[in-house]
């Protein structure tokens, strides 16, 4: 009886010890970020690169802002890049990041049904738009997720003086392919990440860009360590390592020539310690 | 929390899973029943061949079948002019293409255990094709039952599929599964815990209405 305790609890202890890979045998970071640096292919080009630099190995949580934040309040990640600045500068104020870095920056666009039942297509100003289609009645999209571009729409209409309610605004709560697939079914507005619209556009066969840059739709990406000091177990070093490369020349030249050969545009911007 | 947990929106969320399930699950449970009873009780060529269809249909993963029906009903496809998707009624098309190989496999092993016999009894008291179908299903209505409560709660747990038909428009066609996988990706855990706490309690009344049937049965 005793020996088979002893098997049992030696078994028991092998099993527990190749569930729970100990941290520092192999050097891991966790990347908590948004679906627009993952979908458009960005980090492929980014990512290797930097692991073999700093010899370690990049695990990447592609989610939306509001849940790449909580998963790293949560002290489930170790480095986070995304955009929300509110969101994030909270994220510091309340001690689970050490400090926010810009990185770069992309744009959003608004795009509209083909026939255009608003008349905004061309115009220049997305606030105007904004009004105009609410005041038309026309559908508009929205993500309705909590993620930086929903972030980005809900503060648009703040701005404009409007709270969109009722049948002609849909609420989607889904990622951003999916709300510009129910956009181009419905015939509805909706306002989407540049790089989204450009990977998905062959699909979205009912919809066209209606209103483009515009200052207002600039949107900015930052990287953020979490705080060793709320989570002792947080890998500090990759996390320092990593936000050294974005910030780097290395980091911020990858970003400005990724998407020009698929896309036959920039996608992202860099402009680390530019403000 | 609180606000959204005691919230009409959160009601409405309920009813809209209930009823698109319920609906999903009566016509799942025609098309299943009725597909059961002539696998079960006829003889005819290709029995095995369609029991391995449908064995296969059911293994089918939910969101193969979500793509399908988004294929069928987007607006350049071939069913794009009814305005399904996006709709409560796809939702409920969906859910009965997932849950009708359920419902036609668990009536084909229900009705085979009794069918002979009973078969041979109501053709003895010369009772016609239909009136004896009509017998076997009615003796084995509690199996029967058994397999509709199955088919309903696949389908009210089923979310990826029906994120992709419904669309998850609030209001609309956002019903239990997928509010859970929005307020996660928005980080708010504890409505995605609510809501599962929620689930679990839908799973357990209709687990107690099975055992229910099965004592009623015995």
């Amino acid at each position: 009886m005793k020996t088979m305790i002893n098997i049992l609890s030696s078994a028991l202890l092998i099993a527990v010890g190749y569930l729970s890979p100990a941290r520092g045998a192999e050097n891991i970071l966790i990347l908590a970020t948004t679906t627009s640096t993952y979908d458009t292919g960005l980090l492929d080009v980014l990512l290797p690169p930097f692991e073999s630099q700093c010899k370690c190995k990049v695990k990447v949580i592609a989610v939306g802002t509001g849940q790449a934040l909580r998963t790293a309040r949560d002290g489930s990640a170790d480095v986070v890049l995304v955009h929300d600045r509110a969101a994030e500068d909270e994220f510091v104020a309340d001690g689970f990041g050490v400090k926010r870095y810009d990185v770069m920056f992309s744009d959003f666009v608004l795009v509209g049904p083909l026939d255009d039942p608003a008349k905004i297509s061309g115009t220049k100003d997305v606030m105007g738009a904004f009004g105009t289609i609410s005041r038309s009645g026309a559908l508009f999209a929205s993500r309705a997720d909590e993620s930086g571009t929903h972030k980005k729409e809900l503060a648009i209409w703040k701005k404009v003086g409007l709270t969109p309610t009722g049948p002609s605004y849909l609420q989607v709560g889904s990622g951003m392919a999916a709300t510009l697939r129910v956009a181009s079914e419905k015939g509805a507005y909706c306002l989407t990440d540049r790089g989204t619209w450009l990977a998905h556009k062959k699909e979205l066969t009912n919809l066209a860009v209606a209103v483009e840059k515009d200052p207002i739709l600039i949107n900015y990406y930052s990287v953020i360590a979490v705080s060793p000091e709320k989570h002792p177990d947080v890998n500090v070093g990759a996390a320092k390592k990593f936000i050294k490369f974005l910030t780097g020349s290395q980091g911020q030249r990858i970003i400005r020539n990724f998407g020009k050969d698929k896309y036959s545009e920039a996608l992202f911007f860099p402009n680390a310690g530019r403000n | 929390m609180m606000e959204f947990i005691f919230s009409p929106e959160l009601l409405e969320i309920i009813i809209l899973s209930l009823w698109v399930s319920g609906a999903g699950t009566l016509f799942a449970s025609i098309l299943g029943i009725a597909l059961g009873s002539i696998i079960a009780l006829t003889e005819f060529r290709w029995k095995r061949l369609v029991l391995a269809f449908l064995n296969t249909w059911m293994a089918l993963p939910a969101v193969v079948i979500g793509l399908l029906v988004y294929l069928l009903l987007k607006r350049s496809g071939p069913m794009g002019a009814l305005g399904l998707l996006y709709s409560p009624g796809g939702m409920i098309i969906a859910q009965a293409i997932l849950a009708t190989p359920i419902l036609a496999v668990l009536t084909t092993s229900a009705l085979q255990e009794k069918g002979r016999r009973i078969i041979d009894t109501a053709h003895s008291l010369g009772a016609g094709w239909i009136m004896t179908c009509m017998t076997v299903v009615r003796e084995a209505r509690f199996a029967v039952i058994t397999a509709v409560l199955t088919g309903f709660s696949r389908v009210i747990g089923e979310t990826g599929m029906t994120m992709m038909v419904g669309g998850n428009i609030k209001g609309f066609t956002r019903v239990m599964t997928t509010t859970i996988a929005l307020e996660t990706m928005k980080g708010n855990f504890e409505i995605g815990i609510t809501l599962g706490i929620v689930l679990v309690i839908v799973a357990l009344i209709i687990n107690l209405a099975i055992q229910l049937v099965r004592r009623v049965q015995a």
